[in-house]
């Protein structure tokens, strides 16, 4: 993978505002034509990052290029050819879904203009809405919307930030069928998320906290560079389970899934030391389970935390 | 602010259309833009009523012959004036113009009829209180005519002599407490004046910063485009907002007062247009500087205040202190004014209007600089 050529490929970014330090030497490289998803806890610095690739934000340090453009120097080209989506709405809400999308178009220099977005009216299911005021739109239709105003272009780069908040389950999944169709046509897309399952969707992953990249590769390599083991187990009282569980010093975390927990730890054998007790216990059912996702993120912030 | 050279005609446009449709469907804002120029000429226009009728007079009657009463019932006769009292001397009568019984003392001395006769042309003294020159105005002139008409009737047969070349007295005028007598006509260049003030500089300051707290300018800064384009895309709709609102001030000026368009119409819209251009670039720069509607209200507020106080509008440019007429040279209203008094009631032209053009100008181009270095393409 190493050989794709590159959509984005940036390092040691670095902005603060006032005195506080919001993104810290950050780097990554998307491969052209990837699905790259972007997590991270409130306010670790997604967006920010985001702005900066795309020139909103100029970078107090680092370098890079988005698409082959320098993010210093030539954020008027990048702009041409990269599509963002906002998190907070941005469209006009005194205008209708038509009059915004023909005015991001003619932004753009889209043409022929009307043919064109009358097209990813109907392809995206918004031509019903045509004449609707886009504040008057629900949420999802509005995160639709604004979705369809950053492809009229049809940039090569999709910078996402947070598209799906707020989205019903039915929605989400046609949002991601969208995604797919696009990077099917060779569009790179960075997408951030708070959603696991969203994450799992993507073709790799960056974690960023406090500003700092954490972790960064597909799921699997995320997943098994955390180094973490996890057992699931069920059965009565989970609760009061789960309380004597994370007393143990073998475990690192203990978290309840639906009927079963999952418990978690670092090390292999402190970890089945501490729960040998239980396992003799007839009441209970253990199985070696995959630590998720959200194990290796949330494990990987309390180790953070404690180190600082 | 690199790359301004490939401006592009078509972003530009877009943002101008899109201008329109929000400021078209803003009814709140679009109706004030109309309403409040027709809403302060009214309310102008109740309280000047520039020609009052019926004004209460005292009259000193030293001469009891034919001639004084004749003028007495001329005075009547042309409806700006009531003779509601006869005071019997100038001590009198001082205390009545004093307490402001009365606007007017009109003082015929005793020896008018004679000397009339022996054809000395003697002098009528009319005291007017004139605080209010604007109550007072029209009825002095009327007065001033008085003399070619009063006596018509009574210089007739072999007194005719009189009435021959000059006119047989003389009306002698004494404006008392407001020795200038500025006319009403100030009011209504002022006006133009304010109302552009007020309403471009707030708008303009307030559909910028508007695209902030909407978040829509994110969305905005990652498209294309220039800072030139959004500033020109956004401050033309509101060029056409304060033509519209001139058309509305000088038709309903025109209707209400009369106020006379003496001068050249190109000349005014020129002059006019160059002012609106200045209001607007420097809304755009208080936008610039506030980081909220709020503030760009406040900073256009502390702009309008000293502008109405200091430009000549409200109080006489000449009567203010030095710092002050200094610091309103600097205002664009105070040439503005300047500017639209003399073509309206003046007829003045190109020569005339220049010297009070050209610190607009000044104005303008700071303004616009100040604006473009300010306006930022990122969101640092
Ligand atoms: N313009 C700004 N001025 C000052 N602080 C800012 C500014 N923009 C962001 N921050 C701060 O920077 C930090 C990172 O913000 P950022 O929006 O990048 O986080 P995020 O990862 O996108 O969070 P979320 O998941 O909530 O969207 C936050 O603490 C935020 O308060
Ligand atoms: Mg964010």
């Amino acid at each position: 993978m190493n050989d794709a050529p590159l959509a984005i490929d940036v390092k040691g970014l670095a902005k603060s505002f006032g005195t506080k330090k919001v993104v810290d030497d950050f780097a990554i490289q998307v491969p052209k034509g990837m699905i790259f998803g972007f997590l991270g806890p409130n306010g670790s610095g997604k967006t920010t990052t985001i702005r900066m690739l795309c020139g909103l934000l100029t970078p107090d340090a680092g370098e890079g290029q988005c698409l082959g453009y320098d993010i210093r120097t030539q954020a008027q080209q990048i702009k041409r050819h990269v599509g963002y989506m906002t998190q907070r709405f941005g469209l006009y809400e005194d205008m209708t879904v038509r009059e915004n999308l023909e005015f991001i178009g003619r932004m753009y220099d889209v043409t022929p203009l009307k043919p064109r977005v009358q097209d990813v009216m109907d392809r995206f299911g918004l031509a019903e809405r045509a004449d609707q005021m886009a504040g008057t739109l629900s949420g999802g239709w509005k995160q639709r919307l604004a979705l369809v105003a950053c492809v009229l272009h049809e940039p090569q780069l999709l910078l996402l930030d947070e598209p799906t908040a707020g989205v019903d389950p039915n929605s989400r999944r046609e949002f991601w069928e969208m995604i797919h169709d696009l990077s099917a046509q060779g569009v790179t897309i960075l997408v951030s998320t708070h959603y696991m399952d969203e994450a799992e969707r993507c073709h790799r992953i960056a974690y960023i906290a406090w500003g700092h990249l954490l972790l960064e590769g597909t799921i699997d390599e995320v997943v098994g560079q955390s180094g973490l083991v996890t057992w699931s187990v069920s059965g009565p009282d989970l609760p009061a389970l789960q309380t004597k569980l994370r007393k143990e010093t073998g475990v690192q975390m203990a978290a309840a899934f639906g009927n079963e927990l999952h418990v978690t730890g670092s090390d292999k054998q402190a970890l089945e030391q501490a729960i040998t007790p239980h396992r003799n216990d007839q009441r209970y059912r253990w199985r070696p389970a995959e630590p998720s996702l959200e194990d290796v993120f949330i494990y990987t912030l309390a180790t953070l935390k404690d180190r600082k | 602010m690199k790359a301004n050279w490939d401006f592009s005609r078509a972003r530009f446009k877009a943002i101008l259309m899109k201008e329109f449709i929000q400021m078209l469907r803003d009814k709140l804002t679009f109706a004030m833009m109309v309403g409040i120029p027709i809403m302060q000429l009214i309310m102008f226009g109740y309280a000047i009523n520039s020609d009052p009728h019926a004004l209460p007079t005292a009259v000193i009657v030293g001469d009891t012959g034919t001639f004084g009463r004749s003028i007495v019932t001329a005075m009547e006769n042309c409806a700006y004036f009531r003779v509601v009292a006869w005071p019997d001397g100038p001590d009198q009568a001082e205390e009545m113009i004093a307490r402001g019984e009365v606007l007017f003392v009109v003082d015929i001395p005793p020896d008018f009829s004679r000397r009339l006769l022996r054809g000395e042309n003697p002098a009528i003294l009319v005291e007017a209180d004139a605080t209010d020159p604007v109550a007072t105005g029209n009825a002095l002139s009327a007065m001033a005519q008085l003399n070619l008409t009063a006596l018509q009737h009574d210089l007739i047969g072999p007194l005719q002599s009189l009435n021959a070349k000059e006119p047989p007295f003389e009306v002698r005028v004494h404006r008392r407490y407001n020795p200038e007598g500025k006319t009403d006509y100030n009011i209504v260049p002022g006006l133009m004046g304010t109302i552009l003030t007020m309403t471009l500089t707030m708008m303009t300051a307030a559909a910028i910063t508007r695209e902030f707290e909407r978040g829509t300018m994110e969305n905005l800064l990652a498209t294309p485009a220039l800072p030139l384009e959004v500033m020109t895309g956004k401050i033309i709709p509101f060029v056409f907002v304060g033509f519209v609102q001139v058309g509305v001030i000088l038709f309903t000026a025109a209707v209400l007062f009369q106020v006379p368009v003496v001068g050249s119409l190109a000349l005014l819209a020129l002059s006019v247009l160059i002012f609106i251009a200045a209001n607007l670039a420097l809304g755009f720069t208080f936008s610039t500087l506030a980081s909220n509607q709020m503030q760009a209200m406040q900073m256009s507020f502390l702009f309008f205040l000293p502008s109405m106080l200091l430009s000549g509008f409200l109080f006489p440019f000449r009567g203010m202190p030095e710092w002050a007429q200094t610091l309103g040279q600097l205002l664009p209203l105070t040439h503005f004014v300047r500017i639209v008094r003399g073509i309206l009631l003046k007829g003045n032209g190109w020569a005339e209007v220049w010297p009070q053009l050209w610190p607009i100008l000044l104005f303008l181009g700071a303004m616009t600089g100040i604006a473009l270095r300010r306006f930022r393409q990122t969101l640092d």
